[in-house]
């Protein structure tokens, strides 16, 4: 559970990042950060690991202040996917990229090696284990980044834009992968601007702008909501694009997702006919 | 790091901050070469204080005292090492004149900081690129050096990153032995270097892409023109020297002790010196792609 | 007859360190004036194959470009770069890496210089440039202090001022936001539209761009299996098996078409589908 009271956050060159933050995400819960480039996203993840520390307020993860602890101990229970995974590769093969962050937290040698295979297999990425990282192409890197850090089995998994040059494909694997790992109780924090990627995944929303969290509330409702995204320099998903300008035909207008789109267009036409 | 503010650009209107980059390097030449030559306290004295009212007017003071700050533990130390090796090396001489001898040394040391610092403070990289470029010297190196300084505040948030990326996977720095701690850097340099070469290839295709080499003359969109200005500030440093000079010749003794031996043959390498900038200055001038103008047409008195 | 400004014939390239080819026996043609998208999976060559309009490849990469491609009439393997960058320019993914100069001004009148051409000239054509884009107020910035979206079109600026004839963009809004990319398109739509460049755009975001297109090319492994109609395109099977970011409206339509519930169409953009459903509805 990661808890934070009254958090504010101004970097040594004198800018305020976050300004009054309030938030409490229990275990389990699927959460999308979302708002413009600048409005402290990036820097409210990195207070979950410890990697900053608050200049005013509280961080607490599963009870303990961030500032009485190292980021590496907290850094085992959550674990930051950076949105670069060329900022984090450095190694020889796949494998020993894998091994890093175990050896870090001091696993045992057989721990290491069921560890490595059980990430590698999930990622599908085996047949690169003696590959060098730097020969894979961007998609595979962002997989070995990923696999990096699912390796240690954090209970709490950040990723910062982990939509940004992925296909389409790419993009549907990823998302089913995030769903089935918040299935098996881990607790997802995505930190992106791609709406329509969360209007397929409908998490809990929480809307930030200049520092602060001006919305916080279901996929549905966040989405839906033209002033509010307005606000926070997002723009609408298709499908409630679409809806929002049919809502004078007495269509529903806090639609987000495709099927159930199509669902209720179906029997509206088909009533007409 | 305080004593780099000093030497970071700070953007202000100024008419130093306006004065061709060249000018400044004259004047920068010039007085670095008579702190080097002037040995005794008074001129030296004499050249840190003259530059003051150029501080000022260019608006730089909270940077130069900063760097003032910063460069006193130096000063101290030049002062306590001149002292103290004068004091058991040469046995002959006065505390009095020890004491003078190890002021001169540290109000150099002053003297240079000062003048580097006014040049780097009050001159953009930009124009000092354009300078470069218009002084002859070939583009590409102008362009490595502007595009250097373009990367820097990248590079240097790129490896923040790099070290947050890798702290968040369990590295800690400040651990262990200190070979050890070499070695837990390594996952900071190795990414930080590859992706610096793979930023390179970036640039290098969109330089390529924009028709980098189409032509042996590239022309430019803006042009340094050395102005009025410009002449007064180098007639002036020229002015100073000759000044100091003339001050010294006249205030020292009868040749009996080498010291003044050196003094004036250094004098004489300063008048050729003069000779040979004002030759140089004449040439840059000739070598200007813009016809320049002139507030007053400069007039050096040689000295012989 | 028109001359193609583009022609690409049997065209196959092999990267130096590469076993496979990037792609293979490509034959394109593209007339003057038109808004292409080339999308497909990665790794399917589209920015292999579009990185062969400038002449980057084969003169930057090496490797060995097979067939023959003829760019503005003029022959990619035997004109140097800076030959053909007169009249192809372009953009690239990381808005970062695309601007060096320590000033906006600078960085569009880059190309100018390079060109050799005359202050007057190279001064008229960068107030041009970074009007139509948008960002003559940032003139005077440093990039670094510029967001990803205002540096790209810093960068399309760039390439504008040369006034090329062809312009490729390499997903140049992979790392920008939803905003800025929205920003964008509406520039590159402008320059087709209004200066009537011939517009090559490589995306995997089609939501907000199809329905500027003239044109659709889908590629997969090496090999162009779509071009055509953007609505045909991607209403078609096949991109929907090779895995294409099909709009949101098109899936739409698809889905109700699957259930039975014809619509005129099929929209390429959430505006169109509106209209179309309103219309159904109205009935």
């Amino acid at each position: 559970m990661i808890v934070m009271e009254n958090v504010y956050f101004t970097y040594p060159n004198g800018v305020e990042a976050l300004r009054g933050i309030d938030l409490k995400i229990e275990d389990g819960e699927f959460i999308a950060i979302m708002g413009q480039n600048g409005a402290g996203k990036t820097t409210l993840v990195k207070h979950m690991n410890g990697l900053l520390k608050p200049t005013r307020g509280r961080v607490l993860v599963d009870d303990v202040e961030t500032t009485k602890v190292s980021v590496a101990k907290l850094a085992r229970k959550v674990g930051l996917v950076f949105q670069n995974p060329d900022h984090q590769l450095f190694s020889e093969t796949v494998e020993d990229e894998i091994r890093f962050a175990l050896k870090n937290f001091g696993f045992d040698e057989e721990t290491i090696k069921k560890r490595v295979d059980w990430a590698l297999n999930l990622l599908d990425l085996e047949r690169y284990r003696n590959v060098s990282p730097f020969m894979l192409s961007g998609g595979e890197r962002k997989r070995v980044a990923l696999a990096s850090v699912l390796a240690w089995d954090p209970s709490i998994i950040i990723l910062d834009e982990p939509t940004i040059g992925q296909d389409y494909r790419q993009k549907e694997r990823l998302r089913q992968f995030i769903m089935q790992l918040n299935q098996q109780g881990k607790t997802i924090i995505i930190v992106t601007h791609d709406v329509e990627f969360v209007a397929e995944c409908s998490p809990k929303i929480l809307l930030m702008r200049e520092g602060k969290i001006i919305a916080e509330g279901e996929a549905r409702e966040i989405l839906t909501d033209e002033p509010l995204l307005y606000q926070a320099s997002i723009s609408m998903p298709e499908i409630a694009k679409i809806f929002k300008k049919l809502s004078a035909l007495g269509l529903p207008s806090k639609v987000i997702d495709l099927y159930e789109a199509a669902n209720i267009l179906y029997e509206r036409l088909s009533d007409i006919r | 790091m305080s004593i780099f503010d000093g030497f970071k650009f700070r953007s202000e209107s100024s008419p130093i901050h306006e004065m061709d980059p060249r000018a400044k390097f004259i004047y920068v030449c010039i007085l670095f070469s008579s702190a080097i030559i002037f040995n005794n306290i008074i001129p030296l004295l004499i050249l840190f204080l003259i530059q003051m009212p150029i501080v000022l007017l260019a608006k730089v003071q909270r940077e130069w005292l900063r760097s003032m700050k910063a460069s006193a533990f130096f000063a101290t130390l030049i002062f306590a090492m001149n002292f103290l090796s004068l004091y058991f090396y040469a046995g002959h001489e006065t505390i009095c004149s020890i004491t003078e001898r190890s002021a001169a040394m540290t109000m150099r040391f002053l003297v240079l900081i000062q003048t580097f610092s006014i040049f780097f403070l009050t001159t953009s990289p930009d124009m000092l690129g354009l300078a470069l470029e218009q002084s002859g010297i070939p583009y590409e190196i102008c362009f490595a050096f502007t595009t250097a300084v373009r990367f820097v505040p990248v590079l240097a948030e790129e490896a923040q990153t790099i070290i947050d990326a890798q702290r968040a996977r369990g590295l800690e720095l400040e651990r262990g032995n200190i070979i050890r701690r070499i070695r837990n850097y390594i996952p900071i340099l190795i990414p930080l270097i590859v992706n610096a070469i793979r930023r390179s290839m970036e640039l290098a295709e969109t330089m390529e892409s924009r028709a980098w080499g189409a032509v042996k003359n590239r022309t430019n969109l803006y042009a340094l023109r050395i102005k009025g200005r410009d002449i007064l500030l180098i007639a002036s440093s020229f002015v100073i020297l000759i000044i100091l000079s003339i001050y010294l010749d006249l205030h020292s003794g009868p040749i009996n002790n080498s010291d003044d031996a050196l003094l004036n043959r250094r004098l004489r390498l300063v008048a050729r010196i003069i000779k040979i900038k004002r030759g140089i200055l004449t040439f840059r001038l000739r070598g200007c792609k813009r016809p320049f103008e002139y507030a007053e047409h400069p007039r050096l008195d040689g000295y012989s | 007859m028109e001359l193609a400004i583009i022609e690409a014939k049997d065209l196959t390239y092999t990267y130096p360190t590469g076993d496979r080819p990037a792609f293979k026996d490509v034959n394109l043609k593209i007339d003057e004036g038109e808004f292409i998208i080339i999308t497909g999976p990665s790794g399917c060559g589209k920015t292999t194959l579009c990185r062969c309009f400038n002449g980057l490849i084969p003169h930057f990469y090496g490797g060995r470009l097979e067939g023959e491609i003829k760019v503005c009439g003029l022959n990619v393997k035997e004109n140097p770069i800076h030959k053909i960058a007169r009249h192809v320019g372009m953009v690239f993914q990381n808005p970062e890496n695309q601007l060096f100069a320590l000033s906006v001004e600078k960085d569009v009148a880059f190309g100018l210089e390079n060109l050799g051409v005359p202050r007057e000239e190279i001064r008229r054509r960068v107030d041009w440039a970074l009007k139509i884009t948008g960002v003559y107020d940032l003139r005077h910035r440093a990039p670094h202090e510029l967001s990803g979206g205002q540096q790209q079109r810093v960068a399309i600026a760039s390439v504008l001022a040369m006034n090329p004839k062809v312009i490729v963009l390499d997903e140049p809004t992979s790392f920008i936001d939803p905003l800025g990319a929205e920003q964008i398109f509406q520039v590159i739509n402008s320059l087709n539209s209004d200066l009537g460049i011939t517009t090559i755009l490589v995306e995997h975001r089609l939501d907000l761009i199809s329905k500027y297109a003239d044109r659709m090319i889908v590629m997969n492994e090496g090999k162009i299996i779509l071009d055509g109609d953007p609505r045909e395109v991607l209403t078609s099977d096949e991109a929907r098996l090779i895995g294409v970011g099909i709009p949101k409206a098109t899936l739409l339509y698809k889905a109700l078409k699957a259930k039975g519930i014809s619509l005129d169409g099929p929209p390429l953009s959430s505006d169109e589908a509106c209209k179309l459903i309103a219309e159904a509805m109205s009935k």
